[in-house]
């Protein structure tokens, strides 16, 4: 059970990739759902009897390395961090591959796209269930190469292309510092293996590394790597641009699962993470920062799937700042629940552009909920979960959040309160302004795309309807276990928090105004989108002209490609180019080549000396015996 | 060591001669000699893989003895003897070059059409000269195979290379004849003082520390220039774009090895002060390397030029690790010698596969070949895979061990390694998008064919190497250990004995 979840994904994968030529497309296709559905089998298992059960375990395969004191195996480490992660990743993954099978069924080489899918899977599995960092980092890395395949899936399309040596580049950049991180840990810890270093975290609280605190540095260097992964400020410019991949894709990896693995990653290491007061501060204020900035974007945007990539990039800085605040179970609960109802977001949004052919920006779309009504109704189903509107998933998660925020009672709590608050009604307006201008209005599509218009077929409704259910019913249901009364007997020790700062039992004492603001902002966020699209739709567009540089700053998304082109892709090039064409190709090999070159000339001098007369050869021995004397007297 | 008493590995070096004697006693029309010389050396290098399969098996891990030791006089009065044996290090990479050969030979099956039985003596006097090197316990013999590996190699890329072929060959040549001659100066002066070659009797001599400099230096011009190391680097990319096929895969598996082998045989247990005394010189040249030549590849518009940059970049790691003196640091080393050796192989074989297809290395010319040809793009792409050193491929656990090890001597080290991850990873996407993603960029590329069955022979046991060595890397790593650890206690021991570099 525990180790078919992992691997019944990688058995789909390598059935559809290497057999679909022979097995045919619907055969790959079927057979690689018939293995998420064994995994979601058993992953629903593994969490029950881990999570709810209460029996974490550890299943060691084979010894990877073993080199000098630094040694670790593959293994499957299951506790309940691991297995809530395990169940929501393979039963959200068996959803998105359903509804692939009806979303890819026009597609040329479909077995291809279901291959790497269950190897995006398989690989996601391995990183949550990791028991060492080098194993998690392998799942790390897998992720990032099946993502780089997904987004670059339809390989014909150089922006698809493009887009998907981003993602892989920019992840790398974070990698470097994970990779630095582990590093530093081994040095620290004297091993790679997460038993071993949190039984030695407190106890090595002390330790100082080129004049810093060991601990806070590896906290900072694994939040970096978290950075890339996660999207977050400054390492987040991937993310929109890797919507160029099929929509299951964006689903599946860039909203429910793998974005999330910088989040997992923190709380995975919150034994570390506890005694590095100053990273956490850094992953708060980066997380808040990033939950505002990503918000004011999504705002602006045109392209359906950006929108809901920025409002991904803006919940994850909700987990981010959770986790930096010592909240690392209401993070985890805000990860679950948005899993949901991201992944029933971007299916939603793949339906209406199945329905539009293949049209992707809300300027052209409008007056489409009468003739897709399922898709509408699902799509307002995640918005409510996504706003935060009481009895729907988001609300209790992101609530939760917002109350800890003030409870944590510093500064640092506060600046999270106020980007959260900001953000989330702006969430709710940007949610609002989707629903309003995709659904309703009139039509903005010519004709003959309006008349093609059409409902889903049943695979893919299906899981739309039931992540509808998960958006509706996982706050309310698992609240208890995650963030409540049972949160102690739920976690089982897999996540540690310092005893001192008791954050889960502040979160329970927070002021009472905190969630009245934060439905006030939700609603007033809704009503003002509703107000402003619905009603007065010229409203915005004069807004837009009355500030254009606000406008362009923000459409723009605050100019970042531009200035990493300037900075970092420009410079290098030219630095290349450089490097090899006068370094390489002059100096270096200058050099000898002009040696060669002095050589001939002087073994042409040398011809010339060898006249064959001997007074010749005379004066030249003499010279040189000048020479040598000479030198042999000054030597002396 | 060696129970039966069985020269195992003289058969080993020598018997690719003896397939060379046959080579050469066959007579009849051309057609005829090209066929019977292929199926020869490859015969004749596939039963000496299968012959050095007998160390893997008996190997002992467990002890850093030299094993399979074989002595005979020689010139005794010189004490120069014909010594033979093997340790943790040299071991793998005796089974690395007997693997790559029989790959080559199959590699040139059909690219090489003029002189067949000249290139494929060639290539079996060239196995010979490699695995002697790895086995040679004496410096001697070992200074005699280093230098003989040239000559194969120099005739290689001269006759059979592309149109530059002559330039690249003196290239290489002068290059590398340049550091052998202060070896061979190095070496009388290590003689003079020990009066004998014999390697281990060697490691037992104490030199003065001045003495140990200017051994250093010496052997370091030699090892360099073969690793190569930044700046001496420039015959490589050369050699490499002319060379044929075979000779880049032999070049880059084994032949760049040479040098970082010999770091480690030689100028770490025989001058542990002065190694220690020019690390830090060698981190700064080894990081220079990886990002240097990293931003060199981007630029690159031919895909063997790219590819033999790249190699400059891993080899940069490679001297890192040595030069860490962690077990670490030394293991990451050599598992990324083994795993480069492999994976660079293996990836010049990807070139010349569309090479022998469309005749041109010009990235430009290609594009939209995942299309036409998906068997070699999904081969292609696990090699990309590779060398960027993604975990559960062969490249990873090396870089992993180095970086790590690099950390405990100094992290600004190491992150400059950590670099060429970046850095790597987009020159090698970078090919891999203009190469197989996009569209078809010539209509004529529509005619490509896919794999043969004998490419996918040749590739076959490559990405199951590729992806053993990555998952379970742990049945190299373990070759290595022991002798690693005695190499790292020794070096220790003898800094804390050497009281002269303590007062510089």
């Amino acid at each position: 059970m525990f180790v078919g979840a992992v691997f019944f994904p990688l058995l789909g994968a390598c059935i559809s990739g290497f057999l679909g030529r022979w097995i045919g497309d619907r055969a790959a296709m079927w057979s690689s759902v018939g293995c998420m559905v064994l995994a979601a089998i058993c992953g629903v298992l593994a969490f029950w009897q881990v999570a709810l059960g209460g029996q974490p375990q550890t299943i060691e395969i084979v010894t990877w390395m073993q080199v000098g004191e630094l040694g670790f195996a593959w293994s499957l480490r299951y506790d309940t961090l691991a297995a809530v992660m395990v169940g929501m990743v393979t039963v959200i993954s068996t959803l998105i591959h359903l509804y692939s099978i009806g979303y890819m069924s026009h597609d040329a080489t479909p077995a291809r796209f279901f291959a790497y899918l269950s190897l995006f899977t398989f690989m996601m599995l391995m990183l949550v269930t990791a028991d060492n960092l080098v194993q998690l980092f392998f799942g790390w890395e897998g992720v990032g190469l099946a993502s780089y395949l997904l987004i670059g899936y339809w390989y014909e399309k150089d922006s698809a292309n493009a887009a998907a040596m981003k993602a892989f580049i920019v992840n790398r950049v974070g990698d470097v510092f994970f990779m630095l991180g582990m590093a530093l840990t081994f040095y620290t810890f004297g091993s790679l293996e997460f038993d071993a270093i949190f039984a030695a975290a407190e106890s090595r609280a002390d330790v100082i590394f080129m004049g810093m605190p060991a601990l806070e540095l590896i906290g900072v260097l694994l939040f970096l790597g978290a950075c890339g992964k996660s999207a977050q400020l400054g390492l987040h410019t991937w993310l929109p641009d890797a919507m160029e991949g099929p929509t299951p894709v964006s689903a599946l990896i860039h909203a429910a699962t793998m974005v999330t693995a910088g989040v997992f990653l923190i709380c995975r290491m919150s034994p570390v993470m506890e005694f590095a007061p100053f990273a956490l501060g850094l992953v708060t204020v980066v997380g808040a920062a990033t939950a505002l900035f990503a918000a004011t974007i999504g705002c602006v945007q045109n392209d359906i799937k950006r929108i809901i990539a920025y409002s991904t990039c803006s919940q994850l800085g909700y987990m981010f700042f959770a986790a930096g605040l010592g909240l690392y179970q209401v993070a985890m609960f805000h990860l679950f629940t948005h899993a949901f109802f991201k992944a029933l977001l971007f299916l939603g949004a793949g339906s209406v552009i199945h329905a539009m052919s293949d049209e992707q920006d809300i300027r052209r779309m409008g007056g489409l909920w009468k003739k897709i009504p399922v898709t509408y109704a699902v799509m307002w189903v995640g918005s409510l979960a996504l706003a935060g509107i009481p009895i729907f998933a988001g609300y209790y998660s992101k609530d939760a959040i917002l109350e800890g925020a003030i409870a944590a009672g510093t500064g640092l709590g506060v600046f999270a309160f106020a980007c959260g608050a900001l953000a989330a009604f702006l969430t709710a307006f940007y949610s609002w302004r989707l629903l309003i201008l995709t659904f309703h209005g009139a039509p903005r599509a010519d004709a003959k795309t309006m008349a093609h218009v059409h409902e889903s077929p049943w695979v893919m409704l299906v899981p739309l309807l039931l992540l509808s259910v998960g958006a509706i019913t996982t706050g309310f249901l698992f609240k208890p276990y995650f963030i409540g009364d049972l949160q102690e007997a739920f976690w089982n020790a897999a996540i540690f928090n310092l005893p001192a700062k008791a954050m889960m039992d502040a979160l329970h004492h927070a002021p009472d105004w905190v969630p009245t603001v934060a439905k006030a902002v939700a609603f007033s966020g809704i009503a003002l989108a509703i107000l402003l699209y619905g009603f007065m739709p010229h409203i915005p567009k004069r807004a837009a002209e009355a500030v254009p540089g606000l406008y362009r700053f923000l459409l723009n998304k605050w100019y970042f490609d531009e200035l990493y082109d300037r900075i970092f892709v420009r410079p290098l090039r030219r630095l290349s180019i450089g490097l090899w064409k006068v370094a390489d190709a002059r100096v270096i090999d200058g050099l000898p080549n002009g040696a060669a070159s002095l050589t001939a000339v002087a073994s042409r001098g040398f011809v010339w000396l060898q006249t064959g007369r001997v007074a010749s050869y005379a004066f030249t021995m003499i010279i040189g015996l000048v020479v040598f004397v000479t030198l042999f007297l000054l030597g002396r | 060591m060696n129970a039966a008493g069985f020269p195992i590995l003289s058969l080993i070096t020598f018997l690719p001669l003896l397939g060379v004697l046959v080579i050469l006693s066959v007579r009849g029309d051309a057609a005829v000699v090209a066929s019977n010389a292929r199926w020869t050396a490859l015969w004749t290098s596939l039963i000496t893989f299968a012959l050095s399969l007998v160390l893997w098996v008996q190997f002992d891990t467990a002890t850093p003895d030299f094993q399979f030791v074989e002595s005979a006089a020689w010139l005794p009065e010189f004490g120069v003897g014909y010594h033979m044996g093997v340790d943790g290090i040299s071991v793998l990479f005796v089974l690395l070059s007997t693997a790559l050969t029989p790959l080559c030979i199959l590699a040139s099956w059909e690219a090489i059409q003029n002189r067949v039985r000249e290139y494929m003596i060639a290539f079996l006097v060239l196995e010979t000269m490699m695995v002697g090197m790895f086995c040679a316990l004496d410096f001697v013999l070992f200074y005699i195979f280093f230098e003989a590996v040239l000559i194969p190699m120099f005739l290689i890329i001269g006759v059979w290379g592309g149109a530059r072929r002559v330039y690249a060959a003196y290239k290489f040549f002068l290059y590398t004849l340049l550091g052998s001659v202060l070896m061979l100066l190095a070496m009388i002066v290590l003689w003079h003082q020990a009066g004998t070659t014999h390697i281990p009797s060697l490691y037992e001599l104490n030199l003065p520390f001045a003495m140990q400099v200017w051994i250093f230096l010496a052997f370091f011009a030699s090892f360099a220039v073969k690793v190569p190391m930044w700046p001496v680097h420039t015959w490589l990319p050369d050699a490499h774009v002319e060379a044929p096929t075979a000779g880049s895969v032999i070049l880059a598996g084994v032949l760049l090895k040479m040098g970082a082998y010999g770091f480690l045989r030689f100028s770490l247990p025989m001058l542990p002060e002065a190694s220690a005394f020019f690390a830090p010189m060698i981190f700064v040249l080894s990081v220079v390397a990886v990002v240097y030549t990293s931003l060199v590849a981007l630029a690159q518009e031919d895909m063997k030029k790219l590819i033999a940059y790249s190699s400059v970049a891993h080899m940069g790691i490679v001297t890192l690790g040595i030069f860490t003196f962690n077990q670490q640091g030394i293991e990451g080393a050599l598992f990324t010698m083994l795993a480069h050796g492999v994976v660079s192989g293996a990836l010049f074989l990807c070139v010349g596969v569309l090479y022998d297809r469309e005749h041109s290395r010009e990235i430009a010319r290609y594009g939209g070949v995942a299309k036409i040809m998906p068997a070699y793009a999904l081969v292609f792409m696990l090699f990309t895979m590779a060398s960027v050193a993604l975990p559960g491929l062969a490249g990873f656990p090396g870089e992993l061990l180095v970086i790590i090890g690099a950390w405990l001597v100094n992290p600004w080290v190491a992150f400059g390694a950590a670099l060429g991850m970046i850095l790597g990873a987009a020159y090698m996407l970078q090919l891999y998008r203009r190469v197989a993603f996009g569209k078809i960029a010539r209509p004529e590329l529509r005619r490509l064919l896919d794999l043969s069955p004998r490419e996918q022979a040749v590739f076959a046991p490559l990405i199951a190497l590729t992806l053993w060595m990555g998952i379970y890397p742990q049945s190299f790593l373990s070759f290595f250990s022991a002798t690693v650890t005695q190499l790292v206690q020794q070096h220790q021991a003898a800094l804390a004995a050497g009281s002269r570099f303590a007062g510089l």
